[in-house]
């Protein structure tokens, strides 16, 4: 793993409102080029750390850092340029009349020039597959597309981290598995570090890394394998453990001997089918 | 079908008034808005009118367009013409039936009047048929900057607009998910009587208001996510380009009005 990009120092915070911390020190590191997810039950913490990790909320206590850059009412747009956010609801992120204003909205923000632009915004959206759509509307699109037009907003203004908000939990199969996959070619390809905020384990199965809030506290940290041998643990804490991991499970404890737990359908499937010779 | 009646005014074609700025249309419709109560003759109005067919045919739009754009005010015309034919009392009688009199005066007024009108609606419509509101935002935003002198918030006016703009077709769609689910509990919207159609707005509306304030919350957190701090220091992707053109339609109302003004009696 590179260096640490993201460094969390005891961070803690609190709404207004409320009495309990709706986060108790955290301490976390998130290193360049990696994929972390972030799962956690309604109320767990996670969506405010999303929020404080781009300067939309700060700390009550502890200091956040972000490429070497201290989080603060100062330094918060430098932040925001390096950290690009993607939301939950595809419609209420999407400002522009048609794909190719949505994708410059950003850059209009930063003051990028006008000549640069043009190029970055086709740029962006090829990236995610979309260089076609550049005059469309966002009513003609699906929830995916949105998403990824999302997602093309964000890499025009080269971050060095795009945080993935609940950003596939509105969508449909189709759309959630168009925009998995947009993030998995961007994280392996160009090395893009990715934070998904999610409580769709199927989704943080493809993480490099899971983190496990609970409570406002990180409740355990590991690789998606490690995190799924926690079984039982993780349905207590509200989260579902995704259809594979739970059928590689329950196959073992019939007797069928298989290597691993697995994280995807087409792995278990395929050690399934060539089993048999292997016996 | 709604979406027709705010979208369905832009009609894409080749054309030199759809290739002119927006700008330039915009001054040259507050120019004719003006220029138009020149006329007082004959003449004078026979110059506007050849003007604004000299542009309808500019436009390439479908005559059918432009027809289809002035049906909702066409009553409006003939009120103005009936209303002036009734009560302008000038010049010879001309007509009498009973207590209904038409003189000479009511009649050229009715007529130049309507006319007038007319002539104002085909201009403007021939503004949004060719061109798309977003153009018609930019090019407003640009004529207005001197007035952010004045501290008149011109880019947040533009902003607004164009998000309206981009939300009016979600909105409707929402609109009509609630209308079905409020119709699967058994409210009715197309039959009844008047004051229970009207009740019947009332849950529809109530849903739609809410999403609306939630929509705009998470759109302010997204816009400042994406890095957006008010115009200061903001740059347009989109860029107006005032070509020849443009400058030679506004000389040819100018040179219209110079005729207008000689030829007016």
């Amino acid at each position: 793993m590179g260096k640490p990009l993201v460094v969390l120092d005891n961070v803690s915070y609190q709404y207004d409102s409320q009495e309990d911390f709706a986060l108790k020190n955290v301490s976390m590191k998130v290193y360049e080029g990696e994929w972390l997810a972030i799962v956690g039950h309604n109320g767990s913490g996670k969506s405010t750390l999303a929020k404080l990790l781009n300067g939309l909320q700060f700390p009550t206590e502890g200091s956040i850092s972000i490429n070497g850059i201290t989080l603060s009412e100062d330094t918060v747009w430098d932040v925001r340029r390096q950290v690009g956010m993607v939301f939950q609801n595809p419609d209420n992120q999407f400002v522009g009349t048609t794909v190719q204003d949505d994708v410059a909205f950003g850059l209009e923000n930063n003051g990028v020039p006008a000549k640069v632009m043009g190029e970055r915004v086709v740029d962006a959206l090829s990236r995610v597959n979309m260089e076609s759509f550049l005059d469309q509307e966002p009513h003609h699109l699906s929830g995916g597309q949105k998403q990824r037009v999302a997602i093309a907003g964000v890499l025009a203004l080269r971050p060095s981290i795009i945080i993935l908000d609940e950003a596939t939990s509105m969508l449909d199969p189709r759309g959630r598995e168009e925009v998995i996959e947009t993030i998995m070619k961007l994280q392996q390809e160009e090395s893009i570090t990715v934070i998904s905020i999610t409580h769709d384990l199927e989704e943080a199965a493809r993480a490099n890394r899971i983190l496990v809030l609970n409570k406002g506290e990180i409740y355990r940290e590991g690789t998606p394998e490690e995190i799924f041998q926690m079984d039982e643990e993780l349905v207590r804490l509200g989260l579902d453990i995704p259809f594979p991991v739970k059928m590689s499970k329950q196959l073992s404890e019939k007797g069928v001997v298989l290597s691993k737990y697995y994280l995807t359908e087409e792995e278990l499937v395929a050690e399934l089918w060539t089993s048999h010779s292997k016996m | 079908m709604m979406e027709k009646m705010i979208f369905g005014r832009y009609v894409p074609a080749e054309s030199i008034l759809h290739r002119m700025d927006p700008r330039s249309k915009l001054i040259i419709v507050f120019l004719f808005v003006c220029v138009v109560f020149l006329a007082n003759n004959l003449w004078t109005y026979a110059i506007l009118t050849i003007y604004t067919f000299l542009m309808a045919g500019l436009s390439k739009i479908p005559p059918r367009f432009l027809i289809g754009g002035l049906k909702p005010v066409l009553w409006l015309v003939l009120f103005t013409f009936f209303l002036h034919l009734f009560l302008t009392k000038e010049g010879e009688l001309i007509f009498e039936l009973g207590w209904l009199k038409i003189y000479e005066g009511g009649l050229r007024q009715g007529i130049f009047i309507s006319m007038r009108f007319f002539l104002l609606i085909l201009v403007t419509s021939l503004l949004t048929l060719t061109t798309t509101p977003i153009e018609i935002t930019d090019g407003l935003e640009h004529l207005m900057g001197p007035l952010k002198r004045l501290k008149f918030p011109v880019h947040e006016l533009a902003l607004m607009m164009s998000i309206s703009l981009r939300f009016i077709p979600t909105l409707m769609q929402e609109t009509d998910k609630i209308m079905k689910a409020q119709t699967a509990r058994g409210v009715e919207y197309t039959s009844g009587p008047v004051k229970d159609r009207l009740k019947a707005i009332v849950p529809l509306l109530i849903p739609l208001f809410i999403s609306s304030f939630k929509r705009a919350e998470e759109l302010a957190v997204a816009m400042e996510a994406r890095g957006y701090r008010g115009g200061e220091g903001r740059t347009k992707y989109r860029q107006l380009h005032w070509a020849a053109a443009d400058t030679l339609m506004i000389l040819l109302l100018a040179a219209v009005t110079v005729l207008l003004i000689l030829f007016r009696g």
